[in-house]
């Protein structure tokens, strides 16, 4: 039985409430916190080795050593709430349903950073989170935990939602933070980076929601015996929410030892794929990271069984492996168009592009194009290696990873499905009309031996 | 005062010292020529700019003395400080050439490509890019962009059309002016220079954009149409300003005796030296209005630079030091084109010029 840190009180009814929570062991953690020095409490977070769930997976205990302390400037913990990544949707799940358990993280995080006003950017379109949220955040002032000398401890903390407007960019640390000064979400050329200037140009640590809330439970137990649950840097738990054509969509919490192949087919997750339909895809990471095969996704190039960890996912490079990213689980099966598929991602960079710089304003749009024709049977074969070529110029060339986001599941759609871009091409009105299907994209690949 | 620490930095095998907190870009152009990425967006005298194009993308083959390792991927010299010991690589790295081309490849899919119409013809940043940084032809297939006409007054029109993004705009009216009236709506490829509400562009330094403006999105309406610039003869001029913000040093783009359009002077980047006010942008179209001073010297970034024109400077040439040989021509273009014949000096033919003044 896997184990379960976030999501281990998620079955007892009124979890949302404060009463329920405290009564749940809720709070615990700020407790024990409030006793330690900030110090320790990094050092903690340092242990257990835990990296950022917003998709990077940077430690985030070296984050928060980084943060510049001025004598005399304040600083800040803005935690980003803004969940736009196609395919994922596991924070929305913690700030619903566990609202206490995100604002006892971010209570312990800000002490520990000694942010006195700490700010949640959560995506417009959560409207109806904002209410639960500052309903959490009234009922924790109620009882003490927030406003005005904490526990008697001399430190003060208020915790402020502000609400985007519906830019996926804004989740973008930089864009986030010019966005909640009230200015146009347009991410920041970096260095300097928000440790040292953030938001007001003050020291700023930006944490992903599952990372402030995966706080909680490592101070409860401890860094050490955090880093034990897991695998190598792998370590703790991970939401993944899941999504596409299994049985079973939601969102789930693995301790990163399972297989891929257990987090689809067992009925603890996934439940498989429905109507006894062959899986030909998956995106395992949320909608930047590159989309692989099934027989990539289930097995390493070299023939080893691939797990649901950040090295297992990502064994192979770009070339033969993907990302953890997110933790947006995307399941294709076999009536799925993987032209159709990236055409859709391409329209949505194309959209959330800032239009900052030239290679992601430009780029994003024409691949835009450039797949609509390829999808509506009105493509060329130069087309596809047109498409090739953009994505290389866009990538790594811009401000911020947006564009590297926008090309690189184009770049992985061409590398492991470019038969079924051409048989697009060759049979404009074929395609028109079914879809390429499975073809060999599930069949065991060659293992040279050496490798 | 203490002394400033040096950094030795070295471009494209050329290497130079200058002071700690300079830009790559910055310490190219101490080295000049052709070593110098092209830059869209930064301007020197507009804080905060740059970084936005990419067009002046370089790659660091070597961190520093410190920290050798190169940097992984391709930066914008515009933005990134040298480090003591540091080897970037401009025209020298393949890399470099690629990236930029395709960065012009970009900037020119949605470009509408009305040079024949379009005002800025000649003094375009954008054209003298494409000359050296694209390629010929293009690869999309598809219809161009375009935005609805938006008036913005009676002094600057604007071609949202032909706007590259550099924001040079937006920091100019922030930086020059009390309230800035202008501004960015909408993201992505469909994001606009725009004002609020269409109001009409009205401050006494507002005229700025327009010289600022590498592309012809932002042009003079009192010089619209009325001459191509390589037929006008710039001179430099001083009047006696009554705007205390304003120096009253400007250049004269002369036909004959008549002023055709009035701008601030530009440096051999192709960036104003001094910002004037619209007085004496818009409304001093009088040889008497001015003193004249003489012709002005013009390096770079102007079909008026190619060598015809008494105050031209050259600009250096470095491709020996580069390639670390003298090189070897195969073909002198004056050979086989009439066009731009050395030793037909456009200043001293009265009037403007014909073609029968380049006939053998
Ligand atoms: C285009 C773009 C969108 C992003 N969107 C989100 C987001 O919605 N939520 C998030 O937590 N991180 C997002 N990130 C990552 C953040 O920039 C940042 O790395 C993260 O919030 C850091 O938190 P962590 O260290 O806790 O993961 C995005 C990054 C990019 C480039
Ligand atoms: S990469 Fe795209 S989203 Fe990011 S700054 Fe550039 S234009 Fe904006
Ligand atoms: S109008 Fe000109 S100056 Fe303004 S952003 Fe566009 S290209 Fe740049
Ligand atoms: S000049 Fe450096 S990015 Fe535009």
């Amino acid at each position: 039985m896997a184990v379960k840190l976030l999501l281990e009180n998620d079955h007892i009814e009124g979890i949302r409430y404060y009463d329920t929570y405290r009564k749940h062991g809720g709070y615990r953690a700020a407790e024990k916190a409030f006793k330690m020095a900030t110090a320790d409490i990094v050092e903690e977070v340092k242990k257990s080795g835990l990296r950022g769930r917003g998709g990077a997976g940077f430690p985030t205990g070296m984050k928060w050593s980084f943060l510049a302390k001025p004598e005399g400037v304040p600083r800040h913990l803005v935690c980003n709430a803004d969940e736009s990544e196609p395919g994922t949707f596991k924070d929305r799940y913690l700030m619903e349903f566990h609202p206490h358990l995100f604002v006892e993280g971010l209570l312990i995080s800000s002490f520990a950073l000694g942010s006195n006003h700490t700010y949640i950017y959560i995506r417009g379109e959560y409207a109806w989170i904002v209410d639960i949220l500052e309903q959490a955040i009234a009922e924790a002032k109620n009882n003490g935990w927030l406003g005005k000398n904490i526990l008697g401890s001399g430190f003060d903390c208020e915790i402020y939602v502000h609400r985007g407007a519906g830019a996926y960019i804004c989740g973008e640390e930089t864009a986030l933070i010019e966005s909640l000064e009230g200015k146009r979400g347009n991410p920041r050329m970096k260095p300097p980076f928000p440790a040292i200037q953030g938001v007001w140009m003050r020291p700023t640590v930006v944490n992903n929601v599952e990372t402030i809330a995966s706080v909680v439970p490592i101070i409860n137990m401890g860094g050490e015996e955090y880093a034990k649950i897991g695998v190598g840097k792998s370590t703790g738990t991970k939401l993944l929410s899941a999504c596409g054509n299994i049985n079973k969509p939601g969102v789930y919490e693995i301790d990163m030892t399972i297989s891929v192949e257990e987090f689809i087919y067992s009925d603890e997750y996934c439940g498989g794929i429905p109507k006894g339909k062959r899986l030909k895809a998956c995106i395992p990471g949320g909608s930047s990271v590159p989309i692989i095969p099934a027989n990539l996704l289930l097995k390493t190039a070299k023939g080893q069984t691939r797990y649901m960890n950040y090295e297992s996912l990502a064994d192979g490079g770009f070339v033969y492996g993907s990302m953890m990213g997110s933790g947006g689980f995307i399941v294709l099966d076999e009536d799925q168009c993987v032209v159709r598929h990236t055409m859709s991602l391409a329209r949505f960079y194309n959209h959330e592009s800032c239009g900052q710089c030239s290679p992601c304003r430009e780029g994003t749009g024409w691949m835009y194009k450039i797949l609509k024709n390829l999808e509506y049977g009105k493509g060329k074969i130069s087309d596809i290696d047109l498409l090739w070529d953009i994505q290389r110029k866009i990538e790594g060339n811009t401000i911020c990873p947006l564009g590297d986001a926008a090309a690189w599941p184009v770049a992985a759609a061409i590398r492991h499905f470019r038969d079924e871009f051409e048989w697009h091409v060759l049979n404009p009105d074929e395609s028109q009309k079914r879809n390429y299907g499975l073809a060999h994209y599930a069949d065991p690949i060659h293992v040279p031996a050496s490798a | 005062m203490s002394e400033q620490p040096k950094f030795k930095v070295t471009v494209d095998n050329i290497s130079i010292e200058v002071p700690a907190g300079t830009t790559i870009l910055n310490a190219a152009r101490m080295i000049g020529g052709d070593v110098t990425p092209p830059a869209m967006c930064y301007y020197s005298k507009l804080k905060d700019s740059g970084g936005k194009c990419r067009t002046c993308l370089v790659e660091v083959s070597k961190g520093s003395d410190k920290d050798p390792r190169p940097m992984p991927k391709l930066v914008a010299s515009c933005r990134t400080t040298v480090m003591d010991g540091m080897e970037v690589k401009n025209i020298t790295s393949e890399k470099v050439v690629d990236a930029r081309k395709g960065i012009v490849e970009f900037l020119l899919i949605n470009h509408p490509l009305d040079c024949p119409v379009c005002d800025q013809a000649g003094e375009c940043d954008l054209q003298n890019l494409s000359y050296e940084h694209g390629s010929e032809g293009t690869r999309y297939e598809f219809k161009r962009r375009t935005f609805e006409k938006e008036d913005i007054g009676p002094y600057i029109s604007l071609h949202m059309n032909r706007c590259i993004m550099c924001f040079r705009c937006v920091f100019t009216a922030d930086q020059l002016t009390d309230k800035r009236e202008h501004g960015i709506l909408e993201r992505g490829d469909h994001a606009q220079i725009s004002t609020m509400l269409n109001k009409a562009l009205d401050h006494d330094f507002i005229g700025n954009v327009i010289d600022v403006c590498p592309v012809g999105a932002l042009t003079d309406k009192t010089f619209r149409f009325k001459n191509r610039v390589w037929f006008t003869k710039p001179l430099d001029a001083h009047r006696d300003c009554s705007n205390p913000k304003c120096g009253g040093k400007v250049r004269l783009w002369m036909r004959g005796e008549e002023v055709f359009r009035v701008t601030a002077r530009k440096d051999q980047w192709g960036e104003v030296e001094e910002f004037i006010c619209n007085e004496c942008r818009f409304h001093k179209k009088e040889t008497r209005d001015w003193v004249i001073e003489g012709p002005s010297v013009i390096a770079r970034s102007s079909v008026i630079s190619q060598g015809h024109y008494v105050g031209t400077k050259k600009s250096q040439v470095l491709i020996d030091k580069v390639i670390g040989k003298q090189p070897k021509y195969l073909l002198d273009i004056h050979d086989i084109s009439d066009v731009n014949r050395p030793e037909i000096d456009l200043s001293k033919i009265e009037g403007p010029a014909h073609s029968s003044d380049f006939k053998r």
